[in-house]
């Protein structure tokens, strides 16, 4: 069973999809890791102990910090999101797509191998591709608690465009393999993947994406989710549910709290009131801190 | 059903490549890149039909229409030989790294009564969009500057080795970043008749620019300052940014939100009142039918299919627009090597500094036909 609120991380790494002078402030606000310690306890004392994160360099140095403590976050989860996309990115602008690849991929003995039998193995091999860039983004979670491994969604979604949806089974397999992890995919073209997993027979995924009152960034239309949610099987988590701040968050949460089927909460917040009033929300509208099963 | 083919597999082109492939009104009938590896990769898993020769892939797949997504060098003969096939064309930016070429394509499109469309996302971004509606109405008066700004980590040590590192191929921080708010510059105020002040410089590029920073006049309208890093390491992503100065107010604009001070209450038109108002992309942005990486990526792409299967000849971006802003790229790249020298300093210095090999070179396009001949 998933908890219904999951701590998010955009906000430590300046990331706000409404402004950049918000993001400025809060990347301030964060830029001494021991800022972020504080603010992932805050969120434990109130009962938050799942922290959904990026693969960004930073989670490393909270990672460290959760192993060498065992005692006091001895029930904390890390869902890992993977990859952090604007290394990548950057990455191709320097180096090209391929570079990137290589670039991030581990010095294992498989990919030198695959490097010297030539690139067109590699295109050949997609499945030993996905699994080395898995495995290189798990690194820092070693001797962590990871029940979730998420796929992100630029890489859900380009790979969904593409139609090139073979990775997602991969990744699906390797996870639950390799991580004993339940596989995860964040997207915001919710009912277009839930099609394709049940095509690759990824039987009852969790998906994550976006829902919210306003219908932001929820690619199909609000209608299209809500049938989704009604009469779709998977486990949804909720993510940007007050539209990076566009909703009041009282209104925000009583209209994603009524949605059927909505298992888990994702949000983020930079102080201990606002993960308290989060949490009030959720308990006042979530019976209990029970979703709504319809 | 609009049959289209897409001709480069780099960043940009599979970005494009996802988001053409999940449109409703598409049909995608071929790849083209010398790149064994995406092709095998795209062959294999997503079932694509792969080319590594424009020509055969014109003739076998027969598009209607055509995404150009190489590296900028190669733009203008692509489009070229498309226009003549009388295919449609959507080209990455920069257009061409020739303004004439630029201007010639233009006009030939036109002639053909083509589609003709270049990948300057930032007018499909809602915010700029919300710019270009309050300077219709003439929100904050007469305009009397403008800072023009983006920045962004992508060259953070002396390494890279990409076409996007070399100024020959079309890479560097001009054409790849200052062409955006360049852009910007050019539709909302048109051409500037000169250019003056500008600094092209290297931070870690060996082969080409990092920073851009100058000055441009726009006859009877305002100035205009471009300041531009790619080597800035405190943004996490690219921003570009603009703040717009008027007799009647000021607008900040960038990706996330449009903030607006007016003097005055009495532009009714507008829907804002006296002082300050903040209208966030969350309110501002249309829906799409499908998201990879901003709504302006898939706007711009759905707005080239459906003025082909609509047949509107009402072009946004269109190729005399890009051609405006290569234009704008060519006078700062000469302007930045004509610099006014100290009046003390002796002919013989001056002559020195501003040597005339350098300036073709740097104004002309070296033509790599080994290179090129791949594309054909």
């Amino acid at each position: 069973m998933m908890p219904n609120l999951l701590f998010g991380d955009n906000q430590f790494f300046g990331i706000n999809h409404m402004s950049e002078e918000k993001a400025r402030a809060q990347a301030l606000q964060f830029q001494d890791i021991k800022e972020v310690f504080k603010t992932l306890d805050a969120a434990y004392d109130e009962g938050i102990k799942t922290f959904m994160c990026t693969t960004h360099d930073r989670v490393e140095e909270i990672c460290d910090h959760v192993r060498a403590n065992p005692d006091r976050y001895h029930d904390y989860a890390f869902y890992p999101c993977m990859p952090y996309a604007h290394k990548y990115a950057n990455a191709a602008t320097e180096e090209g797509v391929i570079g990137a690849i290589k670039k991030f991929a581990p010095e294992s003995g498989a990919w030198s191998a695959a490097v010297r039998s030539g690139v067109s193995l590699v295109g050949k091999d997609i499945s030993g591709i996905t699994r080395l860039l898995i495995d290189a983004e798990m690194q820092m979670f070693k001797g962590l608690r990871t029940p979730v491994v998420f796929l992100q969604n630029v890489v859900v979604d380009l790979l969904l465009g593409l139609g090139m949806t073979e990775p997602f089974a991969v990744f699906s397999d390797h996870v639950r393999t390799k991580y004993n992890a339940e596989p995860g995919f964040i997207t915001m073209n919710l009912p277009l993947l839930l099609g394709v997993l049940d095509d690759l027979k990824i039987e009852n995924p969790i998906v994550c994406s976006n829902i919210n009152k306003l219908g932001f960034r929820m690619c199909g239309g609000v209608g299209a989710y809500q049938e989704a949610l009604q009469g779709r099987r998977f486990r949804a988590i909720a993510m940007s549910v007050f539209a990076s701040g566009a909703i009041p968050p009282s209104e925000a949460i009583s209209w994603v709290c009524a949605q059927p089927n909505v298992e888990a909460i994702v949000f983020g917040a930079s102080s201990r009131s606002n993960i308290r009033s989060t949490k009030g929300l959720v308990d006042q509208f979530w019976k209990g801190g029970n979703p709504v099963l319809a | 059903m609009v049959r289209l083919a897409l001709v480069g597999l780099g960043k940009m082109g599979l970005s494009h490549l996802s988001i053409v492939r999940a449109h409703p009104q598409v049909n995608l009938v071929g790849v083209c890149d010398p790149s064994k590896f995406m092709l095998e990769l795209l062959g294999k898993n997503a079932g694509l039909e792969t080319f590594t020769d424009l020509e055969t892939m014109i003739k076998r797949a027969r598009p209607e229409a055509i995404i150009v997504a190489t590296p900028s060098r190669f733009h203008g003969e692509i489009v070229r030989v498309a226009l003549e096939r009388g295919i449609h064309v959507f080209c990455e930016k920069p257009f061409c790294l020739d303004w004439k070429e630029s201007a010639d394509l233009a006009e030939f499109a036109e002639q053909k009564g083509l589609v003709n469309q270049v990948g300057y996302h930032y007018r499909f971004v809602a915010a700029f969009q919300e710019v270009k509606r309050l300077l219709e109405a003439n929100a904050i008066g007469t305009v009397t500057h403008v800072l023009a700004e983006a920045y962004g980590p992508v060259v953070l040590r002396p390494a890279g080795s990409s076409w996007r590192t070399q100024k020959s191929e079309g890479g560097g921080c001009l054409y790849d970043y200052a062409a955006h708010p360049i852009n910007l510059l050019n539709w909302y105020f048109g051409m500037p008749e000169r250019v003056g002040g500008t600094v092209i410089k290297k931070i870690f590029s060996r082969d080409t620019d990092d920073e851009v920073y100058g000055t441009v006049f726009f006859e009877d309208g305002p100035s205009a300052q471009i300041s531009v890093n790619w080597s800035d390491e405190s943004y996490r992503k690219m921003s570009v940014k603009l703040s717009i100065t008027g007799t009647a107010g000021r607008i900040i604009a960038d990706r996330q939100e449009c903030k607006v001070y007016l003097r005055d209450g009495t532009r009714p038109a507008t829907g804002y009142s006296k002082g300050w108002n903040v209208r966030y992309t969350t309110e501002l942005t249309e829906p799409v039918w499908f998201y990879v990486r901003g709504e302006e990526y898939s706007l711009q792409i759905d707005y080239f299919v459906k003025a082909i299967v609509s047949g509107s000849r009402e072009n946004v971006n269109s190729f005399a627009a890009a051609a405006q802003t290569d234009q704008m790229m060519s006078m700062m790249r000469e302007d930045a090597q004509g610099m006014v020298t100290a009046p003390l300093a002796s002919p013989a210095v001056q002559q020195r500094k501003r040597p005339l090999f350098g300036r073709l070179e740097e104004g002309g396009l070296v033509r790599n036909d080994a290179k090129f001949a791949f594309w054909r």
